[in-house]
């Protein structure tokens, strides 16, 4: 195992962030805790962004809830290897409901970012990409360069889901940009953009 | 219990459940939910969400929540265990969370490995903050449903029916 290689990954975690999410329309976006947060809120803070600060390993289920409730809105996971690693069965969740409007991105540095760099299981033998496949997920990739992710983002914007795309980026530690972290505060935001007046329960 | 009694009381909380618009039924099976699964599963007005583990189920229904959902997730007490720190998603986002929760360890229990997380499981659930609404009669059981999704729809707040093993009977592995 190289446990290094992932510093020379060519793409780096925010420019493919901004690409996703440059072309949002009316998407709804899940973001995992820590660094993937810092990286959507880096795009901006927006209503319809629910930003994790815990919940690890929920994030897909979270997408996958919202998913189903809304199937007419394309909803986006953006979440890190750390955090999809704790919650791997939630992969199989997916592929069993199969909704056609969810899509999850990894941002995989191979590390857990928040708590200091240390390596996860995909700096070693585990490829994330394979075991979204293995669990069902019809459309699944690695990406690891700029030509593999302008070719794929069309997938990841509308092709028909699930769709689950594991793009390895290089690992670095990037300013923080946070967004609001009182969790009621956010839920109630993206209810009121999403819902209107039924938001109020 | 005799199976009349079963089918009876898993309708009246399936009936509950469509009163309460519940859409999103996310579940790891337990035996005491076997009838109740099997109407949900049927029923064109939910979508039943088999998890691999409960705390799905947790992020799950703040999901649905989120997109305007409600949800409940069908579960025995082991899986109270697996949920924990995912309460405090529901917590900190002040998100309704209805639970249904089939007791093992609790009563008349054969399999000692059920007893330690059965006998915490309502000291847990309490010590995170979520309501707890234990029933140990059968006749009580619609009406406790109805009362803990109205406190947890209107809270919002998390609240858990726990489902007595005196109603659901000691299970034992017939030789
Ligand atoms: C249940 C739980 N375990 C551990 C942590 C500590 N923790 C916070 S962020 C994080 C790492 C996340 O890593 P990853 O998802 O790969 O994100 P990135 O490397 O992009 O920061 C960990 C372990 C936590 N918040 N919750």
């Amino acid at each position: 195992m190289d446990s290094n290689r992932s510093l020379h990954y060519p793409l780096h975690r925010r420019e493919v962030v901004e690409q996703v999410l440059s072309q949002r329309g009316t998407m709804l976006v899940v973001a995992g805790l820590g660094a993937p947060a810092w990286d959507v809120s880096a795009v901006g803070d927006e209503a319809l962004n629910f930003p994790l600060w815990g919940a690890m390993g929920g994030a897909v289920s979270i997408g996958l809830g919202l998913a189903l409730a809304q199937p007419s809105r394309r909803v986006m996971v953006i979440t890190g290897d750390g955090e999809m690693l704790m919650g791997l069965g939630s992969l199989a969740t997916v592929a069993v409901q199969s909704p056609p409007n969810l899509a999850i991105v990894v941002l995989d540095n191979e590390r857990y970012g928040e708590t200091g760099m240390q390596t996860t299981h995909t700096a070693d033998k585990v490829d994330l990409a394979s075991v979204a496949s293995a669990s069902g997920i019809p459309t699944c990739g690695t990406i690891k360069d700029h030509d593999g992710l302008r070719s794929v983002l069309p997938q990841i914007l509308a092709e028909k889901g699930p769709v689950f795309f594991n793009i390895k980026v290089c690992a670095e530690n990037l300013p923080l940009v946070l967004p609001p972290k009182d969790g009621a505060f956010l839920k109630d935001r993206f209810r009121l953009a999403l819902l209107g007046n039924n938001a109020a329960c | 219990m005799s199976q009349l009694d079963f089918e009876t009381w898993s309708n009246g909380i399936f009936q509950i459940l469509l009163n309460q618009k519940i859409r999103q039924v996310a579940y790891v099976p337990d035996a005491g939910h076997l009838h109740l699964i099997r109407r949900c599963q049927e029923s064109e007005r939910m979508i039943s969400v088999p998890l691999t583990t409960e705390e799905e189920g947790v992020a799950l229904l703040a999901g649905a929540w989120l997109g305007g959902d409600r949800g409940v997730l069908l579960m025995q007490s082991s899986g109270v265990g697996n949920c924990l720190n995912m309460f405090s998603l529901t917590k900190v986002c002040r998100m309704p969370l209805l639970m249904l929760v089939t007791m093992r360890g609790e009563w008349g229990e054969f399999n000692p490995w059920q007893v330690p997380m059965g006998q915490i499981t309502e000291k847990l659930l309490t010590t995170a903050g979520v309501l707890t609404f234990p029933v140990f009669a059968s006749g009580m059981l619609e009406e406790t449903v109805d009362a803990a999704a109205k406190m947890v729809f209107e809270g919002p707040a998390a609240g858990a029916v726990l489902i007595s093993q005196r109603i659901l009977g000691a299970k034992t592995f017939e030789k």
